[in-house]
């Protein structure tokens, strides 16, 4: 026995097995994660990482194995107790009440109920770690990344030894990912252990101690991923090699068939974006990208393209021509117009319908109704078809929406509406969560898109992403659009800088613009 | 000691299909317990609430003829219930039926034409839509809550009735009693079953939950005000409009109670009396409810509630007991409906060491 030992991991899973009904989530995991240590847990959608989490959270109880929490055996019954140990984790799926502000959000879930001022300690622990909020502000206001920022300084006003984060890049701006991980660093510098879920190669190689890679519920390997390639870390991953987008050039042609023509639009809450001028045309056969960072006029110029908010000037908006401004988003589906929303669950698809009756939801004109009554054999068919064609994860057509994961559930939704063989196709943050495997195979199926002659649209917070796939790309800074450019004359450096807000003519201080970072000073 | 409910993760659907079962048998049980207190032997008590009003042809008639509005309502009010339509005022519509139905047959009282009867379905069904009209249009254009809209809608329609039959519908050789001239029996619903007072109101009620059924679980407009009701920010984006579901959902629960009012009026009752419902729009919320909002289960719990109702009079007659008891064990039923739903929902845990601490 030596007499100074090494101290015990700070968590230890031995053999924690989870199985469904369906499925075996967790199949006698191994882990264990150090003091300090920033530990990925790397795998494809359905491999059993969110499920494992759970346990670890105290969500989810597991079947068999044991869990040790520094050397000592411990039942995480539940979340509170997960906390009291100590652990804080940042959901994939926030876990936030919209109609109450960012304050009253993180009072909720504080066990020991502020000591202090709260508003304070959250602009002090936010602005410390580079992530600036307004704790006066409504949640329903704040865009997904905004969303995420009030769970991650939630979790660190609890002082964790062990935080747990849910793939937390997908939503950051380039500059927003190297801060988190400043952040992450500084954390694991003062001995927090940080699990960090992703499959975001790159990033892990860049951040992480240690990688556990599950494939199937199963360990498939511990590597030190500063030592592994991306193309190594992959093989382990889904085991075989990734498919690379093919990217023709773009024969684009015609006027445009999705058209904004002098589009402004007052915000429609307090803390929303207006929309000033917005001029944009994509063509029949290009890929249009979007950049920016959330909260600039992403939502509400998606609302207004999509038809859930409706404009009073028709000529605003044109699809295949058509003024369609005041048109509602099904009068728009009719003219031929598919959308894939950055809200899954709730928006995109009905949690708790299954997947043929969310099917329906947007492809009712696929004949799977007919003179007002619902084919359910159609729409099992073309539930099915979308399940194959994209290879979803999921129990079958009667499977609720909520039993998928996120990234099964985005396959779903972006193979339904693009099997409805849309003429113009808006997709916001189309790979958002999704495994590398999936989103290859999702840019692949909108380039394939383009291809076959449809003007696509695509909104994402990902550059990565718009310059794997857009042909002409443009940003939105602080609701104006700026000039679209072709993706091969341009890059990040270029788009970054446009994003901050520089081809506003004047300056991007020529007009009071309500910035909650910059009212607060944070900027 | 802390007591707390938690969130079951995967709530089982059997135990939601079971819980009016449940609920039933817990009300079962408490009736056991009052009768008992009451000082009355609680099996003799069943017996008179719940054997002997449906021991005979006319007591299996009533039962059925009560069920019919209370079935009504409830289909009417399902179909907005699943869309997050709450219209509470069913019975405020019904009497409104009652009011435009009943005064298109004192109109053309000496009429004998056959088309008086449908005419008064039909004016009754047009009374209840015009009544569940106007929370639907202020809900829509102002925003204003539908709940508390149909709600106080209820008293001004039982009020106008009654002013009616105090007033100007007031038989002129009725003793000067609050009550219209009896219809003709030509504007009178055809009986169904002889020796009964059940009518033909009977089928219709069964002809409306079947069309029910069809419009909630096989229409797609059906389907589009399901989705409205679980998820609005989804029908936003299929393009439901919000505005369409509120005044589908307001109209048919108008329509349907509109009829079951002059079902009423032309049936049992025969003319408009200051009171042409013994709550049936209210109790009909309890029916939808009971029902899980389905239809198969809306008939279940419609002639379960009118049981209730019949057993009550029984219980009047036979054990003295005031009509309160209808009241308290509608309460009760949904009372434990209700509980039964939050546990299907929630675990209940029960905390012993203190919730805070290190």
């Amino acid at each position: 026995m030596a007499t100074m030992p090494d101290p015990p991991p700070r968590l230890s899973l031995s053999g924690v097995t989870k199985v469904y009904p369906s499925v075996v989530a967790n199949d006698g995991i191994d882990l264990d994660v150090l003091p300090g240590e920033i530990h990925a847990v790397l795998g494809e959608n359905g491999a059993g990482k969110s499920t494992l989490m759970k346990i670890i959270y105290g969500v989810v109880r597991p079947d068999a194995g044991t869990i040790r929490w520094n050397g000592k055996l411990v039942a995480i019954g539940n979340p509170a107790r997960a906390r009291r140990l100590g652990i804080g984790m940042v959901f994939q799926h926030f876990s936030l009440f919209e109609t109450l502000t960012v304050a009253e959000n993180i009072v909720l879930a504080l066990d020991a109920a502020g000591e202090g001022d709260l508003p304070a300690r959250i602009r002090e622990v936010s602005t410390r770690y580079g992530l600036p909020l307004d704790p006066d502000r409504h949640v329903h206001t704040m865009s997904v990344g905004e969303r995420q920022r009030v769970e991650i300084v939630r979790c660190l006003l609890q002082d964790p030894r062990l935080l747990i984060m849910d793939e937390p890049t997908s939503v950051l701006t380039p500059q927003a990912v190297e801060k988190l991980f400043e952040t992450l660093r500084t954390l694991a510098g003062e001995g927090c252990s940080i699990l960090y879920i992703s499959h975001k190669l790159d990033e892990i190689r860049a951040l992480c101690h240690r990688a556990t890679v599950l494939r199937a519920g199963r360990v498939t390997g511990t590597c030190d991923p500063r030592h592994e390639s991306a193309t190594s870390l992959a093989r382990m991953m889904i085991g075989g090699d990734l498919p690379l987008p093919e990217h023709r050039p773009a024969q684009a042609k015609g006027d445009g068939a999705l058209v904004v023509k002098n589009l402004s639009l007052p915000a429609d809450d307090p803390f929303g974006t207006a929309l000033h001028q917005v001029n944009l045309s994509v063509r029949a056969g290009e890929i249009v990208g979007i950049a920016g960072v959330s909260g600039n006029g992403q939502r509400e110029l998606l609302a207004a393209l999509s038809g859930e908010r409706t404009i009073d000037d028709a000529a605003a908006i044109a699809i295949d021509g058509r003024p369609a401004g005041n048109l509602d988003a099904a009068e728009r589906r009719a003219l031929g117009l598919g959308f894939v929303p950055e809200e899954r669950l709730g928006r995109g698809a009905v949690p708790e319908m299954s997947l043929a009756e969310n099917a329906l939801l947007t492809a009712h004109r696929q004949g799977l109704a007919r003179r007002g009554f619902v084919r359910f054999g159609a729409a099992r068919d073309f539930a099915l078809a979308t399940i194959a064609d994209y290879r979803v994860k999921a129990g079958g057509a009667d499977a609720a929406a909520r039993s998928l994961s996120g990234g099964n559930l985005q396959k779903f939704i972006v193979g339904r509406e693009l099997r409805q063989r849309p003429r113009v196709l808006v997709a916001a943050q189309p790979t958002w969560g999704v495994d590398v495997g999936a989103a290859a195979q999702i840019r692949q199926a909108l380039i394939n898109l383009r291809d076959a002659g449809v003007a696509v649209l695509v909104i994402s917070e990902e550059l990565d992403e718009l310059f794997e796939i857009c042909d002409r790309l443009a940003v939105i800074a602080q609701g104006r659009l700026s000039e679209p450019r072709r993706a091969a004359d341009t890059n990040a450096g270029e788009i970054g800088l446009l994003m901050s807000g520089s081809f506003i003519a004047g300056g991007a201080h020529s007009e009071r613009h309500f910035s909650p970072a910059g009212a607060l000073g944070l900027d | 000691m802390r007591i707390a409910l938690v969130p079951r993760p995967e709530p089982s659907r059997l135990a939601g299909a079971l819980s009016p079962l449940v609920a039933v048998v817990a009300t079962l049980l408490i009736g056991f317990a009052l009768f008992t207190a009451l000082g009355k032997d609680p099996w003799q008590a069943f017996h008179v609430f719940f054997v002997k009003p449906v021991d005979s042809r006319y007591g299996v008639g009533e039962l059925l003829q009560k069920a019919a509005p209370l079935m009504l309502c409830a289909i009417g009010l399902a179909a907005g219930y699943r869309a997050n339509v709450w219209n509470i005022g069913a019975e405020g519509q019904l009497t409104m039926g009652a009011i435009a139905g009943g005064g298109v047959a004192l109109a053309f009282h000496d009429s004998a034409s056959p088309l008086l009867l449908p005419a008064m379905v039909v004016a009754g069904a047009a009374g209840g839509m015009a009544w569940a009209a106007i929370p639907a249009f202020l809900r829509t254009r102002f925003n204003a809550n539908e709940i508390l809209v149909s709600l106080m809608l209820v008293y001004i329609a039982t009020f106008t009735l009654s002013l009616l039959v105090h007033g100007p519908w007031r038989d002129p050789e009725g003793f000067n009693f609050p009550q219209s001239k009896m219809f003709e029996p030509v504007a009178l619903l055809p009986n169904l079953l002889p020796e009964t007072r059940l009518n033909v109101g009977f089928l219709v009620a069964l002809a409306a939950v079947a069309a029910g059924w069809v419009f909630m679980s096989k229409s797609l407009v059906g389907f589009q005000m399901r989705v409205a009701g679980l998820a609005p920010a989804a029908a936003n984006y299929a393009g439901i409009s919000a505005r369409r579901t509120i005044w589908l959902g307001m109209l048919i629960g108008g329509a349907c109670a509109g009829i079951a009012g002059i079902g009423e009026a032309a049936g049992p009752v025969g003319q408009l009396l200051p009171s042409i419902s013994p709550g049936y729009g209210f109790a009909a919320i309890i029916v939808a409810f009971v029902g899980r909002l389905h239809p198969l289960g809306i008939l279940l719990a419609s002639l379960l509630m009118s049981l209730l109702y019949l057993g009550g009079e029984s219980a009047q007659m036979g054990l003295a007991l005031p009509s309160a008891v209808t009241g308290l064990f509608q309460g009760t039923l949904l009372f434990f409906l209700l509980a039964a739903d939050v546990f299907i929902n929630y675990r209940l845990r029960i905390a012993r060491a203190p919730a805070r601490g290190k």
